[in-house]
């Protein structure tokens, strides 16, 4: 079930895409998403399917692990589409019952749906073509201007890495937790899903034992490795803003003045 | 010259109010620099605590413990770097990595001491090399075997240049093959001139070391080099710890009326010896 989620994976890859500055690739991300609501007609569409779909082409990630990730919300996206199609007035098209879809439902409800798969095709393809590291790495950076104002911006950094290093950890952990229940006669299969929700607190409950446990053992190693915060540390690959970057970022420009003048001219 | 100089050590836990248990109790030691020390010891009996003192973890309750001559207890700044000197590799290799990427885990501690980022690369490089990682720098540590992370994490201290590792059983969580690689790197390092603290329960390993010290509820039982110390294999069984398989055997020929060497603490010396 976890593996089914590709928000938030990693596809390991060389390309122009992979190799973008993090902190470029995040403020990209956010334009693109702002940018999408900006967004009415079929004009406008069509630009933004277009840049994704070159940005998929240049990434080198394939098409089917982009749209795995979009299987997850699936749902979300049938009833959204269900919604506008048949909440909307207008010009009728088709009388089911007490259902009605008109022109203008149909409509909006194919670019809700659109807007939706856009928004998560955009910002999964930050998370596949950035290493979790690189990630955080450049969510501190970013986050830097902000510390005067008490923002703690390499911690909230640290805690994510120190999160994202030790989920494969806890699973295992969960994994080894489960066995021993089971193999004390446990249960976590049959019965109503109230009942399975209370056969998981054995499970649970051992699992946050550990992670306490996980949490002190690591501190200590930490500490004794001259850990004291962020103040007067160094990184082992500091980020560097390259010509590549530049090129992006002057091509994610033009894409939004597009985007504005579409709407400008059609609205 | 000694590194670590331990000077009527005591440290207290507090178990309850009121309720102090005295795990180290007045312990004065001194290791020399670039020696091979094992600390040998029953659950219980102040070898962790011990350990964690000489790493400035613990701060001594009373007495006093210097690491290349900076005080454990003295100020913050003094802190930093009695860890600096004296590294600490602890027992489970997953609860000590901290980055999602072997050569981001080994960059930790360099990265902690302000290092330019150059230079922070050639020290990756080099420890990485000395724990025969290199090729796995891109790795993620839950994809490694325990012996392969546990020389992650030596690497790790590695980088940060120490003149001293104190091992806090290293071995505990291995399987013997993970065990002998681990043992392996410990011997090189020390060849290369850092001093060894190893804290363990397996005698094997600890009679490859300079020196053995048996310690038993918070107190030195023993210290002397292993030849010294298996001589008193009586008083170290006493203790409910085992000793080398070498000296058994040889100490159970001797009371069949074999005359065998007290100083034969090793199987293939015991072979060469009896097969001559």
């Amino acid at each position: 079930m976890i593996r089914d989620i590709t928000i938030g994976q990693y596809y390991p890859g060389e390309s122009w895409v992979h190799k973008l500055d993090p902190r470029l690739k995040i403020i990209v991300t956010l334009i693109f998403i702002i940018s999408l609501f900006f967004i009415r007609d079929f004009v406008g569409y069509s630009i933004a399917v277009a840049a994704v779909w070159i940005t998929i082409g240049i990434s080198k990630v394939p098409l089917r692990f982009i749209l795995r990730g979009l299987k997850a919300i699936f749902m979300i996206i049938i009833f959204t589409f269900a919604l506008n199609m048949f909440m909307t007035g207008g010009t009728v098209l088709v009388k089911i019952g007490f259902l009605t879809v008109t022109y203008e439902g149909l409509y909006r409800a194919f670019f809700m749906a659109l807007r939706l798969v856009l928004l998560i095709i955009g910002s999964s393809l930050l998370t596949l073509t950035t290493k979790p590291v690189k990630l955080t790495d450049g969510i501190e950076r970013l986050l830097n201007p902000f510390k005067r104002i008490g923002l703690p911006a390499h911690e909230l950094a640290m805690m994510m890495t120190i999160a994202l290093r030790f989920i494969p950890t806890l699973l295992e952990e969960t994994d080894k937790i489960m066995k021993a229940q089971m193999a004390r006669g446990a249960d976590f299969e049959s019965g109503s899903i109230f009942k399975r929700a209370k056969n998981m607190i054995p499970i649970l409950v051992p699992l946050f034992i550990s992670a306490f446990r996980i949490a002190q053992e690591l501190a200590m190693a930490m500490e004794a490795r001259c850990y004291r915060g962020g103040e007067g540390r160094t990184k082992l690959h500091e980020l560097k803003f390259k010509k590549r970057d530049l090129a992006a970022a002057i091509l994610t420009c033009l894409f939004l003045a597009l985007i504005i003048v579409v709407r400008l001219k059609g609205g | 010259m000694s590194i670590i100089e331990i000077e009527n050590l005591v440290y207290e836990y507090k178990r309850d109010e009121d309720d102090l248990v005295r795990a180290i109790d007045n312990v004065s030691i001194e290791i020399e620099e670039g020696s091979f020390t094992a600390i040998i010891g029953k659950n219980g009996s102040g070898k962790s605590t011990l350990a964690k003192n000489i790493n400035a973890l613990l701060i001594p309750d009373s007495g006093t413990v210097y690491v290349d001559g900076f005080n454990t207890a003295a100020d913050e700044a003094g802190l930093w770097e009695v860890r600096q000197r004296a590294g600490m590799v602890f027992q489970n290799p997953d609860n000590q990595l901290v980055a999602a990427i072997v050569e981001d885990d080994v960059a930790f501690g360099p990265e902690n001491l302000g290092v330019p980022s150059e230079a922070i690369d050639e020290r990756v490089r080099e420890a990485l090399t000395a724990v025969d990682m290199y090729e796995y720098r891109k790795k993620a540590p839950h994809m490694l075997s325990g012996g392969q992370k546990q020389r992650v994490a030596i690497a790790g201290v590695v980088a940060m240049r120490p003149k001293c590792i104190v091992f806090d059983e290293p071995t505990a969580m291995l399987d013997p093959h993970g065990r002998d690689e681990v043992m392996d790197i410990m011997k090189r390092l020390h060849d290369d001139g850092i001093t060894v603290v190893l804290i363990t329960h397996f005698m094997e390993e600890a009679a490859d070391a300079d020196r053995i010290i048996i310690m038993n509820e918070g107190k030195i039982e023993l210290d002397g080099t292993p030849e010294e110390v298996f001589r008193h294999a009586d008083r170290i069984r006493a203790l409910n710890l085992s000793v080398p398989i070498a000296v058994e055997l040889g100490d159970r020929l001797r009371k069949r009326g074999r005359e065998i060497p007290g100083d034969i603490i090793r199987m293939e010396e015991l072979v060469t010896y009896l097969c001559q």
